[in-house]
């Protein structure tokens, strides 16, 4: 009797615990920013501490180094400390499902924040700044980028494009994927900056080994995550004319296995395969700029900072000999310089909806995105992308860039036709995976018979993860 | 597992107590049972409620993503035991935590048995450096031998390249990348059978390999007839940590490739990992976890029986 006594004493404690539900605590969470009334003032929230955790980037770097300025003009303490970005958004998911409002403001990128925002973590910020008792007036709203700051408002609707409904973020920097060449590289072997796809495949090729066995043409990236498909894959695919998905009867299909894909991924096989990295499939970003900087890589298409920062005097073996191009379009495609495409990624902040210091967050974001500070990280802080039309336009910024051969021009032409080319849905993570794991294995094995094949079954895998999706 | 409390009865005392005289005993005593196994309840539960909460929420649609979770029955486990992700992630766990635990304990038992036939100072010397990959965290010696297997600036390549091999694929190839996780693996475990079969080693008593000795034994006889039944044991409990903790394997392979390349090295815990954290799916990420705890604990339980019964033979009583 006793025994079985025990036995429900225990049961009854998990039971409690498994059907105990914590509730958000909702009075902390809430607060109207329509409520804030009187004139704008820094100090108004002297006192208080914010937590922010950002992903280990020259953007947070540059944060890092104004943060005690901050503190010192608004009286905000600022608890402060940042990650490596490749369990950064594994670490912000579990924080942010919490529910508990432990961070305050951190580090998101525009298709992250289509995740984040769909399940509620996100705080919208158009009645922060709408808001002038909330808002200093040198702030500026208009003097973002229209691209960047439209690539992070979003109306929630799975197929609608970006740039309608709330604000989820604002821009911290933003890249563009141009291509960053070794200029002496390409002059010891007689070969031009390649203009189209098909001069850079041929110019790849011929450069695989150019310097013994471990040397190679292009870094691209090629981990089995989304981070493979945005950059340059993504960029050249739209130049292709392809497309992620298309609305069909209500529904998010993908497109993955339509020819303009199927033929733009035959290409970046080819291009892999014969030009590109040894052990590609474990290449991040770091490696590819690695091999760029030590000369084992004669080229590399990835984000503008990662070749930029390899050329700052200094940073690496090859500082100083690297050029900037423009996005390789396919003429084989009917393409031309009018159709290049850069696939663009934003770093951003945002606020945590559950943060229980909303109004000091949003001081803290305001900083940090004024026209002021961005013109010091655009200019001294080597935060190059700046997203503020100001700081790109200045003289300082201008020549804080002239050394660069190439990189003002190449970065200014290709933002004009730079975009969010995903089609906004809460599933982004999943279906990039798949799409990375599958470029993975047509480069690494003989698994299908052909890439039609191939894009065929990941055209199944990405409809069955966005079936749920209802696009009005 | 329930603790079984001894409690006074009428059936293993043999005294005939009366419920009236029971309830004379003061209250401090009748309580004092209750209050010695609290701790160790306290931790049962503890350890029981995320695991009665996991097979809970396999049956919901739990996610991040959602404000709430609802009841969808075996939905998840249906749709994992349909999938061809899960058969492949079974199959990556089994052959991860086999080879690497197989290969450990043989490296292990030739290593510890050469340190103790002789107790010279490089003996002594070899023993404290043997155990140096066991201080350092599986992630950052993963992350070391990323560097020194990379084709472009890595040492091994260097060394490769001696021999006129070049570009050797490592982890980039699903034909290559198991080796690769597995010899990491082995360079960070091996240490730990070593030290276990080491100690097991030298708990052995003298006097049955003296009298081998005298008898004029071999040394395969001795080790095949003396040394391996009595350090079966040792090698059973080895065996029984290597490979709980091999088939659970995931920081190595998350820091390698995460998984890549394609599936080749998605086990079920990089699986469950990835559908609860990165996906934020986590209804349907703990049935692998739940299948892994499953296959653990039946491996578990099969080793516990045998070195039982071999720490029996070796003490001599019998089969």
């Amino acid at each position: 009797m006793k025994k079985l006594l025990v036995v429900l004493m225990i049961l009854t404690v998990l039971m409690t615990g498994v059907f105990a539900q914590g509730s958000k605590d909702a009075a902390g969470g809430a607060f109207d920013p329509s409520t804030a009334k009187g004139d704008f003032d820094w100090k108004m929230y002297a006192g208080e501490e914010i937590t922010v955790l950002f992903s280990d980037h020259t953007y947070a770097d540059a944060v890092e180094a104004k943060l005690s300025e901050f503190t010192n003009k608004t009286g905000i303490k600022v608890s402060y400390s940042s990650m490596p970005e490749s369990n950064y958004f594994e670490k912000l998911n579990v924080e942010l499902s919490s529910g508990s409002g432990s961070i305050d403001v951190f580090m998101t990128g525009a298709y992250q924040s289509w995740e984040y925002a769909t399940a509620g973590n996100l705080e919208p910020l158009e009645r922060y700044y709408a808001n002038p008792s909330l808002t200093s007036k040198d702030w500026n709203y208009g003097d973002f980028i229209p691209a960047v700051i439209n690539a992070l408002k979003w109306d929630l609707k799975p197929g609608h494009p970006v740039g309608k409904g709330s604000q989820w973020a604002l821009p911290m920097g933003w890249e563009v994927n141009i291509l960053t060449y070794n200029k002496n590289i390409l002059a010891k072997k007689n070969l031009a900056p390649p203009k189209t796809a098909e001069d850079l495949l041929r110019v790849a090729k011929a450069l695989k080994g150019f310097d013994g066995s471990a040397s190679y043409g292009i870094a691209v990236r090629g981990t089995a995550d989304w981070g493979t498909i945005h950059p340059a894959y993504m960029s050249l695919y739209t130049t292709w004319g392809a497309k992620d998905f298309e609305v069909v009867n209500g529904k998010l299909k993908s497109q993955v296995n339509s020819p303009e894909a199927v033929a733009m991924t035959e290409y970046w096989v080819d291009l892999v395969k014969n030009g590109g990295a040894p052990q590609w499939a474990t290449y991040g970003w770091e490696m590819c700029g690695a091999d760029l900087g030590a000369g084992k890589a004669a080229m590399m298409w990835d984000a503008d900072r990662g070749g930029y920062t390899q050329n700052v005097k200094g940073a690496s073996a090859q500082a100083g000999n690297l050029a900037f191009g423009m996005i390789p379009y396919p003429v084989s495609a009917g393409k031309t310089e009018a159709d290049m495409k850069s696939n663009l990624w934003v770093w951003s902040m945002a606020m945590n909806s559950d943060s229980k210091k909303k109004a000091p967050a949003w001081l803290f974001m305001q900083y940090f995105t004024s026209p002021e500070f961005m013109l010091w990280s655009g200019t001294e802080g080597a935060c190059t992308d700046t997203p503020r039309t100001s700081v790109l336009n200045s003289a300082e910024y201008r020549q804080s860039v002239a050394d660069a051969e190439g990189y003002y021009e190449a970065f200014s032409t290709v933002s004009k036709n730079a975009s969010i080319f995903f089609t906004a849905q809460p599933y982004f993570t999943e279906t990039t995976t798949e799409w990375a794991k599958t470029l993975q294995e047509l480069v690494t094995t003989n698994k299908y018979p052909s890439v039609q094949v191939a894009m065929d079954q990941l055209k199944v895998k990405m409809d069955s993860i966005v079936a749920d999706l209802d696009v009005e | 597992m329930l603790l079984e409390v001894p409690f006074m009865t009428k059936d293993n005392l043999d005294i005939d107590i009366k419920r009236s005289d029971l309830n004379r005993v003061p209250l401090k005593t009748r309580v004092r049972p209750y209050l010695i196994i609290a701790p160790s309840l306290i931790i049962t539960i503890g350890i029981m409620v995320p695991f009665v909460m996991a097979i809970w929420y396999s049956l919901t649609n739990y996610s991040f993503r959602l404000p709430t979770h609802k009841f969808i029955g075996l939905d998840n486990w249906v749709t994992m035991l349909m999938s061809r992700e899960f058969w492949n992630a079974l199959k990556v766990t089994l052959m991860y935590g086999l080879i690497s635990t197989a290969i450990e304990l043989l490296l292990g038992l030739c290593v510890a048995i050469l340190l103790n036939s002789s107790n010279n100072r490089l003996s002594k010397v070899l023993r404290v450096l043997l155990v140096f990959p066991l201080m350092v965290a599986p992630v950052t010696a993963t992350i070391v031998w990323q560097l020194m297997l990379n084709s472009s600036v890595g040492i091994v390549e260097k060394l490769f390249n001696i021999f006129r091999v070049y570009n050797f694929p490592w982890a980039s190839s699903p034909r290559t990348a198991l080796m690769t996780v597995v010899l990491i693996d082995v360079w960070i475990n091996t240490s730990f059978i070593i030290l276990l079969v080491l100690a097991g080693l030298q708990s052995l008593p003298k006097s049955p390999f003296e009298s081998a000795k005298i008898d004029g034994g071999s040394a395969w006889f001795n080790f095949k007839n003396l040394t391996l039944p009595m350090l079966k044991p040792s090698l059973y409990i080895a065996l029984l940590f290597r490979l709980m903790a091999a088939f659970q394997e995931y920081a190595v392979i998350f820091a390698l490739t995460k998984g890549g390349p394609g599936d080749t090295l998605m086990s079920l815990s990089l699986t469950a990992y990835q559908k609860g954290f990165k996906f934020q799916k986590f209804g349907a990420a703990i049935p692998y976890i739940l299948v892994l705890w499953l296959i653990i604990n039946v491996a578990a339980k099969r080793i516990v029986k045998l070195q039982r019964s071999a720490q029996k033979q070796a003490s001599g009583l019998g089969e």
